[in-house]
């Protein structure tokens, strides 16, 4: 089959990603770099019949997927870096509520209202949690657009399966960038069923049932939360992704994830033409983070470069992960910034390799 | 009903007299939270008895906000959900798409509707949403100990206003109701009060409309309910419900506002 | 005629049945219940018409009405 290619930004894949993945409700509030997301929502959601809303605030945005998932429906919300900052509460309730939810950031330029330029500034607020509470999400970051599609398709089946909200970490410069998509995204793709015994629809047949993250009893948060780590401790053994390069003979790796981490191939493909032995990590699931194969990859190389759109936060994981094995440098930009290759050789070279 | 005088005995007549008023079947049968003389409990008790007359149990999913109310879910027989507060309105938005065939109904203090809940329930409100809102005004923050809310009347003395809200330092009493009755997306409001037996049947037919409002698939509806906060009033419940009617009604009049 | 139950134990003494009690039928105790309150009890005699006024007033349902 000749295979036809549609040209889409990275903002719409993830809109079709989730439209395939049956998202029944969008709620969503302007703010650039992923505006695009919520027009392809606006148009496609009302051709599918399903709902989709502009809500007054971020806030009300999250609440609104909250209703909508409590109420057994696969439901999204997007927006960028200072939006999440305000879903935030949203997201520690769905966590505490054990909700399934689907949060797409496109990070922006911070902190404050920063610029609308690329950035990965936003990582320890989605990987540590911005919200109250012991909690955590799992955190998908895709590197292209076809992958974004994948990705949040696959969030709703990680939402639904470990009942617990999933964060799309994208960055301004994969959401505007367009790339092309093969044609199979029209397929429409197998939907996996979750059953949903513990929405609340009505008591018809059944006992009431409640949905609540408030637990006054003697004990009783303390063992909801014993409960939430033993599921996040499944999700740590059974989740984890990351894409790796040469790491058989590699002398030295080079860890990013994103739109950086294809920076960073160019400079890993370029090296190993000069028979460098450089490598690459990539991880795809923020958390749960790649820390094992960084860990065994320490033990036997020269030393890791991490590269990142901020002051080095994925950067503090790689050195737990790393344990002192060898040594870890950084090169990043802030601010919207952009590593370029030349800045990442300019790096390695100071570092004799 | 007319009951015919027959000349009863001191002891009831022959004819064994029918229960006519007992807890409604929507209603869980557990002691409630609220402190002595509180108008939630009351305020409950008509909710679950419109629920019940209408027929709505199994159709019925309530939203409870944070606050006094936030235990809600204890004392009601339908599925119920708890927002984080002030976004009540909108959790209830995202339920009544997804299950239009539900009813969906929120309860809120005045602290989580008029206060931090001020966006959800006016956008809310003006995109009119077929759900139903009780609103139940009692002028303080109760849950977190009598502090000013945004509905407390001026020289009302508080936790936050010691000396009496002044108006320069605290800003006016808030009128939601009047505010509500000006979208296009509501269709009834009307505000009531459970300070004696009559307003507390007029709340319960209020309450009723509402509902029915959204049965009918009319729109937005919203009765606002004044109730006592004997504790933070610093008073007894019988001079709480005759503050009602001396003050806080003199601020917030009652009666249909529209609709 | 028609008469009222009272669940004592539940009653939290805020006395809202009583002064709204047309006929004045409801009392306080003098002993306190299981909450340490004074709860209220029923003068039962054939003034009650049932009208539930007070079951109406009651915030904690204390109050079955037969009539």
């Amino acid at each position: 089959m000749m295979r036809e290619k549609i040209l889409m930004c990275g903002n719409e894949a993830i809109g079709e990603g989730a439209i395939q993945a049956n998202c029944q409700f969008y709620a969503g509030y302007p703010i650039t770099p992923q505006n695009e997301l919520t027009a392809y929502m606006a148009r496609r959601m009302y051709e599918e019949g399903r709902v989709f809303i502009q809500s007054e605030s971020e806030i009300s945005a999250i609440n609104m997927v909250f209703g909508a998932s409590l109420a057994g429906a696969r439901a999204m919300t997007s927006s960028s870096s200072p939006g999440i900052s305000l879903k935030q509460e949203g997201i520690s309730y769905l966590v505490g509520c054990e909700l399934p939810a689907v949060i797409v950031n496109i990070m922006r330029g911070g902190p404050g209202l920063g610029n609308i330029a690329p950035s990965q500034a936003d990582y320890f607020q989605a990987v540590k949690g911005g919200g109250h509470g012991d909690y955590k999400t799992i955190v998908l970051a895709p590197s292209s657009v076809e992958e974004a599609f994948n990705l949040t398709r696959l969030s709703f089946d990680l939402a639904d399966h470990y009942r617990n909200p999933v964060i799309i970490l994208g960055d301004g410069l994969l959401g505007q960038m367009m790339e092309p998509l093969p044609q199979i995204l029209n397929s429409k793709l197998k939907i996996q069923n979750y059953p949903k015994d513990w929405a609340l629809t009505g008591c018809l047949g059944r006992k009431p049932r409640i949905i609540r993250s408030l637990l006054l009893g003697e004990g009783e948060l303390e063992r909801h939360n014993q409960k939430l780590q033993e599921k996040f401790k499944s999700i740590s053994e059974k989740e984890v992704r990351f894409e790796r390069l040469y790491l058989e003979d590699a002398e030295f790796v080079l860890i990013a994830y994103g739109t950086v981490s294809r920076i960073c191939k160019a400079v890993v493909n370029n090296l190993r033409g000069k028979n460098k032995k450089i490598g690459l990590i990539r991880p795809i699931t923020l958390w749960p983070f790649p820390e094992k194969i960084i860990r065994e990859t320490a033990e036997k190389i020269e030393g890791i470069l991490v590269v990142e759109m901020s002051a080095g936060q994925m950067l503090e994981d790689v050195k737990l992960a790393v344990e002192g094995k060898c040594p870890v440098y950084f090169c990043g930009r802030m601010g919207g910034g952009i590593p370029t290759e030349e800045e990442i050789y300019e790096k390695l070279s100071q570092m004799l390799i | 009903m007319k009951i015919t005088n027959k000349t009863s005995s001191t002891n009831q007549t022959s004819k064994a007299l029918r229960k006519v008023f007992s807890l409604p079947a929507s209603m869980r049968d557990v002691a409630m939270h609220y402190c002595s003389g509180c108008g939630h409990g009351i305020i409950h008790r008509l909710i679950c008895e419109v629920i019940d007359e209408l027929e709505i149990r199994e159709k019925t999913i309530g939203v409870a906000p944070v606050g006094c109310a936030v235990l809600a879910y204890d004392y009601w027989n339908f599925d119920t959900t708890e927002a984080s507060h002030g976004r009540p309105p909108a959790v209830a938005t995202g339920i009544k798409r997804i299950l239009p065939e539900r009813i969906v109904f929120t309860y809120q203090g005045d602290g989580d509707l008029a206060a931090i809940g001020t966006a959800e329930i006016i956008h809310t409100a003006n995109r009119g949403e077929n759900i139903t809102v009780i609103f139940v005004n009692n002028a303080v923050y109760g849950m977190t100990g009598g502090q000013m809310a945004p509905t407390t009347i001026l020289g009302q003395k508080t936790e936050t206003t010691p000396w009496g809200r002044d108006a320069q330092r605290d800003g006016f009493p808030l009128k939601i109701s009047e505010m509500l009755a000006l979208l296009s997306g509501v269709v009834y409001v009307e505000r009531t009060a459970v300070n004696n037996a009559k307003n507390v049947l007029l709340t319960k037919k209020a309450i009723k409309k509402a509902f029915l409002n959204q049965i009918e698939n009319k729109g937005f509806s919203l009765v606002e309910i004044l109730s006592p906060c004997p504790t933070y009033w610093r008073m007894s419940p019988v001079e709480a419900v005759k503050w009602i009617e001396t003050e806080m009604v003199k601020y917030y009049p009652l009666g249909v506002i529209k609709g | 005629m028609a008469y009222i139950k009272i669940d004592k134990e539940k009653c939290k003494g805020c006395l809202l049945c009583m002064t709204n009690c047309p006929k004045g039928l409801i009392i306080q105790d003098e002993e306190i219940n299981i909450k340490g309150v004074r709860a209220v009890s029923f003068k039962n005699n054939s003034e009650c018409t049932g009208c539930a006024f007070c079951a109406l007033m009651c915030p904690d349902v204390c109050i079955e009405v037969y009539k």
